[in-house]
């Protein structure tokens, strides 16, 4: 909408006139200068500034919607009113029925938590076929890292739907459907990008997953397509600026001393920062405590802080327990990593 | 040289000063055929000019009948119109309490806080809230959301709905203590086939929707309420020109105050925070567009 071109947006001939000639060829260039600037540069009257400016809106607003018509779009044409399940029953339920479509769902933890695993068996999720509960699509994953691994995918198939899998020719469609593209820089993934999007449109992927973010720092993706965009994020260790606080999240003196009791027990943060925690509309921290491996759904808009205990097993990862502890304060955005390396070795 | 306040174009302006009219006054007794022949432009351009001068001329003049400065109103007329303005509630009534009732018509009002902590929900609680009718704290309007992040999610406006159904027929009960309530019952979807959704995926769209606003509240003026999540969003990044910027922010602030002055609407700005201690410098995008909010609350 912001390249709209105004040669195509029908004003009157005059003003179409002087906005080519000074080189105003889009409508992000218009907007970009204030009345005045415009003005000054046209060489027109204020009246005739402000109509041609407010004609140049109308046309490169998005449109409008009223949130009923979006509901009952979603509830008609998007497979699970636009949420791709992800089987673990309190996070599906938490999540109004799985990842959300035409948003950025975020998975940050320590290494080894298990974010990579997670991503492979939503791939192969979002590729079965709707009658076994998948999205019957393809799937773009990025695999910065080449942390991917196929024979682990099957075996996660295998284990989790030995119906499907074990059936002739199965396999390959499934694992045929699941893209790997493997950037070796961010200015190679942005090239690929333009790409991707064309893609996205065209043949029918339904799922993306970028793996890892932080090794790639990206724009916005989410806005132009309904399907669902997971990425995962690493952590690195908090700088002493970041341990002071705002000053307004005072609070109640007990628990700002349980924070500061807690606080330099973890020291670890996502690796992009506030910025990118911004961009993210559902963040899910994975983090080991006291050797227990836990999901925490950190930032949602449609859930409450919760908190479930998982393991990875040979079909991927499973609650151990599908009744979430909800989980108040501050604590939902630390990250710890406490007794990890004593799990490091997967049990089967 | 007051001609150069006038808003007129610059050869306009240039045509005027090379036929020897430098001062508003010596425009103040000229008839549009004359001004046209002298300065050989039609004689329509020639009226407008005059109307520029006059426009000119009457803010200078401290001759008003009325007021000493024409478009000031008194202290005690803008007290009254506080006294009888409607706010519309956060549904928390402390919040409500430090707000002094809640939310106002006529004024900006913004939201700063960390990812995660809660602004969207309430945005969308207070485009929920600004249609209840005025006994239960709204202000039986509609309401636009214009959404910059995505994180807008609509089961969570229909769960917020229901809930408000419930508590407006709670409170009902007590109402109906006193006298007979008079107001339509509503369903949850009713709520939300009231709530306007724009999804902004770029800085000029945002600057679009904001300049269209005028006119689509011109159309529907049952709008009340205009949320906007969040207005900075797409202006931490790609941006270059840092003064641009900040000129493309101030000058979006004042439309904003404008249309809500105008339309009696209230206007509510969800900023994401940066914390002053992080790396890079696009943390001061927040600290300078604060300053240029006069009327925040």
């Amino acid at each position: 909408m912001a390249n709209k071109l105004i040669s195509e947006m029908a004003l009157p001939k005059s003003i179409a006139n002087i906005f080519a000639a000074r080189n105003l060829l889009t409508a992000k260039d218009v907007l970009s200068l204030t009345e005045f600037e415009l003005m000054e540069l046209l060489d027109v009257g204020l009246a005739e500034v402000t109509l041609a400016v407010a004609q140049v809106s109308a046309i490169a607003c998005p449109p409008c919607q009223t949130v009923l018509s979006l509901l009952e779009q979603r509830v008609q044409d998007e497979y699970f009113t636009g949420h791709l399940p992800t089987r673990l029953k309190g996070l599906d339920d938490v999540l109004c029925g799985g990842i959300p479509f035409g948003v950025l769902t975020e998975l940050v933890g320590p290494a080894g938590i298990g974010k990579t695993q997670f991503c492979m068996k939503l791939s192969l999720l979002a590729s079965l076929p709707p009658n076994f509960g998948g999205l019957d699509g393809h799937v773009i994953y990025i695999d910065v890292e080449s942390k991917f691994s196929s024979r682990r995918m099957i075996e996660i198939g295998v284990n989790s739907f030995p119906e499907i899998f074990h059936m002739e020719g199965m396999a390959q469609e499934m694992a045929g459907r699941i893209l790997v593209l493997r950037p070796a820089s961010l200015a190679e993934f942005t090239e690929s990008l333009q790409q991707i999007k064309v893609s996205i449109l065209q043949r029918q992927v339904k799922l993306l997953v970028i793996d890892s973010m932080a090794a790639l720092v990206s724009g916005s993706l989410a806005e132009f397509s309904r399907i669902p965009i997971v990425v995962t994020n690493q952590v690195r260790s908090q700088n002493c600026d970041e341990a002071s606080q705002y000053p307004f999240q005072g609070a109640v003196p007990s628990m700002v001393d349980d924070a500061v009791g807690n606080r330099f027990d973890s020291h670890l943060v996502p690796a992009l920062g506030i910025h990118w925690a911004h961009a993210v509309t559902i963040r899910l921290v994975l983090e080991a405590k006291s050797g227990a491996r836990l999901i925490k759904v950190a930032k949602s808009p449609i859930s409450p802080p919760i908190v479930f205990p998982f393991n990875i097993t040979s079909s991927g990862i499973l609650f151990t327990s599908d009744v979430g502890i909800e989980m108040t304060g501050p604590q939902i955005n630390t990250i710890q990593n406490q007794g990890h390396s004593g799990i490091l070795n997967f049990s089967s | 040289m007051d001609i150069l306040r006038m808003a007129v174009s610059a050869t306009q302006r240039g045509k005027l000063i090379a036929a020897g009219y430098t001062s508003l006054s010596s425009l103040s007794s000229i008839s549009p055929p004359v001004l046209a022949r002298d300065l050989q432009i039609p004689e329509s351009e020639a009226s407008e000019i005059l109307k520029a001068a006059s426009q000119s001329v009457r803010l200078d003049n401290s001759n008003g009948c009325h007021a000493i400065i024409a478009g000031a109103q008194t202290a005690w007329d803008m007290l009254n119109e506080e006294d009888t303005s409607r706010c519309i509630t956060t549904s928390c009534a402390d919040l409500d309490n430090i707000l002094g009732g809640g939310i106002n018509c006529k004024e900006v009002t913004e939201i700063g806080g960390v990812p995660g902590i809660g602004k969207t929900q309430l945005g969308i609680q207070l485009a929920v809230n600004v249609q209840r009718p005025a006994d239960y704290g709204g202000l039986g309007g509609k309401a636009i959301y214009i959404d910059t992040e995505g994180s807008f999610m609509v089961e969570r406006a229909l769960q917020i709905a229901e809930a408000c159904v419930e508590d407006m027929l709670e409170y009902r009960g007590f109402l109906r203590k006193n006298f007979e309530p008079c107001h339509v019952s509503m369903q949850p979807k009713d709520f939300l086939a009231n709530i306007f959704y724009f999804r902004i995926c770029s800085y000029t769209e945002q600057l679009a929707v904001v300049n269209y606003l005028d006119k689509f509240i011109s159309d529907h003026k049952d709008v009340k309420l205009v949320i906007i999540d969040s207005v900075t969003f797409h202006f931490r990044q790609d941006f270059d020109d840092m003064a641009l910027r900040t000129r493309l922010l101030s000058g979006m602030a004042l439309k904003l105050i404008k249309l809500a002055k105008k339309n009696s609407l209230a206007v509510r700005n969800l900023s994401p925070f940066a914390g002053c201690s992080l790396e890079s410098g696009d943390d001061q995008v927040f600290k300078w567009f604060i300053p240029f909010i006069p009327c925040l609350r």
